[in-house]
């Protein structure tokens, strides 16, 4: 019995010392308060409902450990009779009732203003992919892919891990703040799920189906999330990066995008050198193709095949060219004709022809893979 | 069944009934988890769950609902499933109508193939609490698309706003998602890989 | 033998049979009994071995051991063995060596059927295992199989997931049967159905459940394997589907069988701390009303596992609620216990040791889940750890820590021999410490952001990944005492009086330890 009651003076030890880390607002703990009215407004609910069940918790609790030590038989207690009381049932039946209803009016006046997206000063559009996000700004027309930025190279150790590891993108979500935007989100192939803690916003990403969620943030800064459904292999592999800028910044964004389209479509009406194709091909294949094809070229034996000596890769070059831009039938490999420029196809399949130890000598042109849509 | 069953020839009577209830009721619980589906179409149809959107007659459209003083943004989003190799977009990405008004839209479609490719338009609309007063009396959303090699089509769709739509409701996106219909055409279907079918 | 039916006779006939025949064809409730704990032991060494993988992989950020995809084969089949068998086998032996000793019967009503619910087991989890070696790897897309990636996106060996689900769910439903049928027409003159044990009444409502719960999941595996082969649009978009109703029919399932796995807990504790208290069960009415009323609320409830997915504000108001009101009947069980032990002469052997930690840690579980029951915050939840961490409290601790408890309290009465009460409580303190170490850090980690089912993860969320592993291989191993201490007490030990506890009550111990090989020939007559 000593041990028992030691072991348990142990226990109580451990979890009193926990308790208070459930409440501490240090962020690497807790929920973070996000940067808009409604993540603080979930925050505080979230704080609610933590305080009412530390408090019954320590009621029901500590009324249990008391009695563990009071009533014991080796105490010399000894056991009474009672064993049903009506009013104290219909007590701990209706106080819970009224409790939850606290709890249920402020959770629902929250709700009601989450569902409310009506009337937003700019509307984006998320595309769930496997495994990579694309937004679309309707109002802007802008769109593009955001794909995981940390080099394979940290998540294979064999590179010291970045201070963002898995949450970096090459091409973050960048919005204004002090805006109502609002979410528009779906999914190409898979349920995937739209999730910024800082926003408060989780939405799921269904194919065929569109949701609507809205955030209007409040500080400029950038906010990391992850995909929240898993959708397959690389589910851990596709953050969320949401880049609030002031106004004027935001705006000034906008107008380098649609700078860059213009310039990318000059860049593919150029002839390119093997140099800037094979430099331009490398950082393609870094973020399209490497978390599969691996950045050996040697892929995932049983799951992804090789590309280093492979047939298609030495083969002939409309073969190449069809399979990275219509994908392969019965694989996971995707056809990247919509997602990549003409640029960039280019750049992707050179630098797959002559890399590792293919060495075709093929320069691909742009005007090859346009020709070739 | 409060008391238990005496002798044996009784027992065996009794334990054969149960069972057989028993049984009968696995096999409606069965039969139920496929009553489901009507179910949740219903259950679908009453609470615009899912952002399905509704289907009307054009004789069920009245004129005189028409509601003047509410001014409606809707917006039109065109989306690709997997690798359908379309261009799609809509012909105007926002319009303001009033409730109850019938408005005229199309779709631009173009299938960037030399094959023909059957396809399949889902409709869905946001914010979910609208989709059930989003009603469509035409649509190419109706039936399957067939579009023949590099061939470009508008295909309309008519629509009209439920005038009962809530009044916190001010802004409507309605999107399509072109599916590749499932097994019509080996063309289409080769856009999806083998296992994923 | 006046109250025998035809079925019961056979044994007669033969005597007890010896050697791998008794146990292939064996029809007594014990035997088989002892068949389904032993299964489900193996089963969950198994799908902790699973566990193992997983928190091996997760002790550091950076991808070490496995790839992401055999991680996603590992998270989901440790789901489906720990499900459907570990637990739920567990509480089937657990019912098949009480149940008919609790109600003064000879044996179970269906005793060959009984023999056929358990064999049915093991070719349906030697098909699930296989697919770990089948090409494309064995299904990778959750427990919960959601529609699109296990259906157009599922690998090949989806369908012989598919098939063993089947089989498993045949196997539950023969055994729901079986069970109701032997607690209405086998119970002994006397025994009312007011007057039966409180672990009996769980398996009664449980068996309903499974009978209402089981096939609606079949149809689900159903429907996902004719969309699969056949040409159907169930869950397809494209062909007029909706993969949003997968996840309503999964979890109109989904929701009772998380009751199913927890009830028949609720019945072992509410046998166990009266024993150890030397009290009778407080609100003994109540307990009964509790039950059945969370079994009931259970087919109201499905959706709140779906908040993100995009529901009508009606709609997610509507199963807030009525989630919310779960909260109600479980506090009553609550209460009744502490009330229970309230001015009780307590002792604290082995199984009420786990019964304790089984009322704390499982309230717990049932706070993390109010919590995730509000909307609101339940965006910021969802799909993190700390649903992670909330439905491991009520499992693990909850019903894997009721299974225990209830194995200590009548693992005396079944082989007739005293365990080793030190190797007991070094069980029972390794596993309370190790589950509170691999689970509470979760709640934290969940909160900061971390999703569910990701091989890989950012670095903030490092240290409190590590301490889960480091509890996860402490609970793990001393599992292995466990092991130990069952094959040490069956082999033989100090012998055990009939009556075993001091504060025991029941029909079971008023026979022999161990029982014989049909415990009540003649029924006994209850007062």
């Amino acid at each position: 019995m000593m041990a028992f009651l030691r072991m348990a003076a142990r226990a109580l030890v451990v979890v009193t010392a926990l308790l208070p880390a459930v409440t501490l607002a240090d962020s690497s703990l807790n929920m973070r308060q996000g940067v808009t009215t409604l993540s603080r407004e979930i925050y505080d609910l979230h704080m609610l409902i933590t305080w009412v069940c530390v408090v019954i918790g320590v009621v029901v609790f500590g009324l249990m450990f008391y009695s563990i030590f009071k009533h014991r038989k080796s105490a010399g207690a000894k056991a009474a009779h009672f064993h049903e009381n009506v009013t104290i049932e219909v007590l701990w039946t209706v106080i819970p009732f009224l409790i939850l209803v606290g709890m249920a009016i402020p959770a629902t006046r929250t709700l009601l203003a989450i569902e409310d997206s009506g009337d937003p000063d700019i509307t984006i559009q998320v595309t769930g992919y496997q495994w990579k996000w694309k937004y679309d700004y309707l109002d802007h027309d802008i769109g593009f892919f955001s794909n995981l930025a940390t080099p394979p190279e940290q998540i294979n150790n064999t590179q010291e891990k970045s201070e963002h590891y898995l949450l970096e993108v090459d091409n973050p979500m960048v919005v204004p703040v002090n805006k109502k935007i609002r979410f528009l989100i779906t999914s190409n192939d898979v349920i995937h799920s739209f999730w910024s803690p800082d926003l408060g916003v989780k939405r799921d990403a269904v194919p065929g189906f569109i949701n609507a969620s809205w955030a209007t943030i409040d500080e400029p800064g950038i906010y990391r999330g992850q995909c929240a459904e898993l959708c397959g292999i690389n589910h851990g592999f596709m953050p969320v990066v949401i880049d609030a800028r002031s106004e004027a910044d935001f705006n000034s964004w906008v107008a380098d995008q649609k700078q860059a389209v213009v310039a990318a479509q000059q860049a593919a009406e150029e002839t390119w050198t093997m140099e800037r194709l094979m430099q331009q091909g490398a950082e393609v294949y870094g973020r399209a193709c490497v978390a599969c094809h691996q950045v050996t070229g040697m892929g995932v034996p049983g799951a992804f095949p090789a590309l280093d000596g492979s047939a298609i890769a030495i083969g002939p070059l409309e073969a190449h060219l069809e399979i990275v831009m219509q994908g392969k039938t019965g694989t996971a490999m995707q056809a990247f004709a919509a997602q990549l420029s003409d640029s960039d196809l280019a750049a992707v399949i050179t630098y797959e022809r002559n890399s590792w130890s293919n060495a075709t000598g093929d320069a691909v042109q742009p005007a090859q893979v346009k020709a070739a849509r | 069944m409060s008391e238990a069953p005496k002798d044996s020839q009784h027992l065996r009577v009794a334990n054969r009934r149960l069972a057989t209830r028993l049984t009968l009721a696995t096999v409606a619980m069965f039969a139920f988890g496929f009553a489901l589906v009507p179910l949740y179409d219903v259950f679908c149809d009453i609470t615009g769950l899912n952002g399905k959107t509704g289907r009307i007659e054009t004789s069920e459209v009245r004129a005189d609902r028409v509601d003047t003083s509410r001014i409606i943004n809707v917006e039109f989003v065109a989306n690709l499933n997997g690798d359908l190799p379309f261009r799609f977009e809509p012909g105007i990405h926002k319009i303001q109508v009033h409730p109850g008004e019938t408005r005229r839209i199309h779709y631009v479609a173009e299938n960037l193939t030399d094959q023909t490719i059957v396809a399949q338009a889902v409709p869905s609309v946001a914010p979910t609490v609208a989709s059930r007063y989003f009603n469509k009396t035409e649509c190419f959303c109706f039936s399957q698309q067939t579009l023949a090699a590099g061939e470009r089509r508008e295909m309309p769709a008519v629509f009209v706003i439920d005038p009962d739509l809530p009044a916190g409701v001010t802004t409507m996106t309605l999107s399509y998602t072109f599916f590749a219909a499932p097994g019509s055409d080996p063309v289409a279907l080769a856009a999806i890989p083998d296992n994923h079918r | 033998m006046s109250v025998t039916s035809h079925e019961m006779q056979h044994d007669d006939h033969h005597g007890k049979p010896y050697g791998i025949t008794r146990w292939l064809f064996t029809t007594n409730h014990k035997d088989i009994g002892t068949l389904y704990l032993w299964f489900s032991f193996l089963m969950f060494l198994i799908g902790g071995t699973m566990a193992l993988v997983i928190r091996t992989e997760l002790f550091q950020p950076g991808l070490q051991f496995v790839d992401p995809h055999f991680f996603n084969q590992m998270t989901t089949m440790h789901g489906l063995i720990m499900v459907f068998g570990a637990v739920m086998p567990a509480f089937v032996g657990l019912a098949n060596w009480q149940i008919p000793m609790m109600l003064g019967a000879q044996d179970m009503a269906f005793p060959r059927l009984n023999n056929w619910s358990f064999w049915i087991l093991p070719f349906a989890f030697l098909t699930l295992l296989s697919t770990l070696f089948m090409e494309g790897g064995a299904p990778a897309f959750g427990w919960t199989f959601y529609a699109p990636l296990s259906s157009t996106f599922g690998p090949p060996s989806t369908d012989f997931f598919i098939l063993s689900v089947h089989m498993m769910g045949i196997s539950s439903i023969l055994g729901a049967i079986n069970i109701i049928a032997t607690i209405l027409n086998l119970r002994a003159p006397g025994m009312t159905l007011m007057k039966m044990p409180l672990f009996v009444w769980s398996w009664f409502i449980t068996a309903f459940l499974l009978i209402a719960a089981m096939p609606v999941l079949a149809g689900a595996v159903t429907m996902l394997l004719t969309d699969r082969h056949f040409g159907t649009s169930f869950f397809d978009a494209a062909g007029g589907g909706d993969p949003v109703m997968f996840q309503h029919v999964f979890w109109f399932f989904g929701h009772p069988e998380v009751y199913i796995m927890i009830l028949p807990a609720f019945g072992i504790v509410s046998e166990i701390i009266p024993a150890f208290a030397r009290k009778k069960i407080f609100g003994r009415t109540s307990m009964i009303i509790a039950i059945a009323s969370i079994a009931g609320l259970s087919f109201i409830v499905w959706a709140h596992h779906m908040f993100a997915v995009g529901m009508p504000v009606a709609g997610e108001l509507f199963f807030m609620y009525t989630t919310m009101l779960i909260a109600i009947p479980t506090g009553v069980k609550v209460f009744n216990w502490v009330s229970t032990i309230w001015r009780g002469s307590l002792t604290f052997e082995p199984p009420m040791l786990f019964a304790l930690a089984f009322v704390v840690l499982f309230t717990i579980g049932g706070f993390s889940g109010l919590m995730l029951a509000i909307v609101p915050a339940d965006f910021q939840y969802h799909d993190t750890y700390f649903v992670v961490a909330h439905f491991h409290y009520v499992l693990v601790p909850g019903a894997v820590f009721g299974i225990m408890s209830g194995v200590y309290y009548w693992l005396p009465k079944w082989t007739g021999n005293m365990y080793s009460m030190k190797l007991a409580n070094w069980h029972f303190w390794l596993s309370v410490i190790g589950v509170n170490l691999t689970f509470f850090p979760m709640h934290f980690t969940g909160l900061a952001g971390m999703p569910r089912r990701i091989p890989d993860y950012a670095l903030q969320f490092a240290d409190f990944n590590m301490l889960s592993s480091i509890g996860a291989f402490m609970f793990g191993f001393s599992q292995l005492l466990f092991l130990v201490l069952l094959v040490r007490t069956i082999r033989g030990g100090a012998k055990a009086t009939d009556t075993v506890w001091e504060g025991a009550h029941g029909l079971e111990w008023t026979i022999s330890s161990p029982p014989p090989y049909h415990s009540f020939t003649t029924p006994p007559q209850v007062k």
